[in-house]
């Protein structure tokens, strides 16, 4: 008993390869949406642009960081029967905090995320982390484990957005200060397809403006990373 | 006739797991047959039924300014909800392990993670962003929750077919089930724009 305290006070803060390992595993390995296929619920509508889901993945980081280092200090003391109700309060709680400083600091994302952000109370990825790890672990490894799935979670987010909104969109960032025009019908784009020989073929893909071309976009990012990762590969 | 206008416009025209994408954790995991997706899609139909109508009177009568405690407590909504949904889940959980212990068994680790299935929540946070009344709340909950039902069925019984035919290794399982997705939801875009209320009008 005394000899775990004293691993644990030595193992506070600290950031070696077992720390780095809880970071990067979750981007690759372990990602929550491609492999462990979780907290796809309530994300996808919203990457038809990449601002939103900038913004969306924030918010889950966010939630599933403090979440996991709350539910980690307190997992000595929350029975056994109970502990979903409790982790729920936390995640709750969380994420009025994250609705109410985004409605604050921006209300047009606000509107446009709409009952998207109260789901990431929902979002399995939460839930899934405190239960597998926050549980049995110390707080810092338990925040940085939280740190990485939110990140993972994120980086596919973003990815999909990116797909979506170039080629449903012809631009990036749409609804930012930093909006990027990339390909459009008119000077205000960076390649006009009116003026330019080269492009007057092309058109806006309108499948990606439909909710439905996520579910395609991840199925092919899927498809890509198996075929690089074959240990990931289903097998039953 | 409301009542049975909005049945049907949360169960096919706004499919909460075709058209919002709620629910996809289990929807994906527990389609791998139909037997258990079948449990599974009636315990959600039970669930949502039950927890619109309760969440939509605490919404009422609770949180909002004119309720009796007349404060507006709307930003306990989140907790609130979930606190109802989690207790009714529990309900089903204990039931279910009491009459039907292979269902339990077969549904696992599914059967408490309804609480967190979006589709519950997003319900409850779509009739009250859609400012529904007691009826349509009903209406809302077993609709959206038959339609969340016939969808997993609906892939469940694809993904038992497709077994058999020859997808490339990387693509198997996981991956094709996101592609099948993505195509029933274009299918189910047909649906989109009918209004079950301007067709009973016409009669």
């Amino acid at each position: 008993m005394a000899e775990t305290a004293v691993k644990e006070k030595e193992s506070v803060f600290q950031f070696g390869n077992k720390e780095r390992k809880l970071l990067s595993d979750p981007l690759n390995d372990n990602n929550p949406i491609t492999v462990q296929v979780l907290g796809i619920c309530s994300a996808l509508a919203v990457t038809s642009l990449v601002y939103p889901s900038l913004v969306m993945a924030i918010a889950v980081i966010f939630v599933t960081a403090f979440s996991s280092l709350f539910t980690s200090l307190l997992r000595n003391y929350i029975p056994k029967q109970v502990r979903m109700i409790v982790q729920l309060v936390i995640i709750a709680t969380l994420v009025t905090v994250v609705e109410l400083a985004l409605k604050y600091l921006n209300y047009p994302v606000y509107k446009q995320l709409s009952v998207y952000i109260g789901l990431i109370i929902t979002n399995c990825i939460v839930m899934g982390r405190l239960e597998a790890f926050s549980m049995a672990n110390t707080p810092w490894r338990s925040f940085l484990d939280g740190v990485g799935n939110g990140l993972g979670y994120g980086i596919i987010l973003v990815m999909v957005g990116v797909v979506r909104e170039i080629f449903g969109k012809g631009s990036l960032f749409a609804g930012s200060p930093i909006e990027l025009k990339i390909i459009g019908p008119n000077a205000d784009y960076l390649i006009n397809t009116v003026d330019s020989a080269m492009f007057a073929w092309y058109a806006n893909n309108n499948l990606m403006v439909l909710p439905a071309s996520a579910m395609f976009i991840i199925g092919i990012m899927i498809w890509i990373q198996r075929s690089y990762n074959t240990k990931l590969v289903d097998v039953s | 006739m409301e009542f049975l206008n909005t049945f049907i416009k949360a169960a096919f025209v706004e499919n909460l797991v075709l058209a919002y994408f709620l629910g996809m954790c289990s929807y994906l995991a527990v389609s791998k047959s139909v037997s258990t997706a079948f449990g599974l899609g009636l315990a959600v139909i039970f669930v949502l039924g039950i927890t619109m109508p309760i969440n939509w009177l605490i919404n009422e009568y609770l949180l909002s300014e004119s309720g009796l405690l007349g404060m507006d407590l709307t930003f306990l909504r989140f907790i609130l909800f979930i606190a109802v949904i989690a207790s009714m889940v529990q309900l089903v959980e204990m039931v279910v392990e009491k009459y039907s212990p292979s269902l339990y068994s077969a549904l696992g680790i599914f059967l408490p993670l309804i609480t967190v299935n979006c589709a519950i929540l997003g319900g409850s946070l779509f009739m009250v962003s859609r400012e529904y009344n007691f009826s349509n709340a009903l209406a809302f909950g077993l609709g959206g929750g038959f339609g969340w039902f016939l969808a997993i069925i609906a892939i469940a019984a694809i993904r038992e077919k497709i077994r058999y035919s020859n997808v490339p290794p990387a693509l198997r399982g996981l991956g094709m089930a996101f592609i099948l997705t993505g195509l029933m939801g274009i299918a189910f875009m047909s649906l989109m724009g009918i209004d079950p209320a301007a067709l009973t009008a016409g009669k």
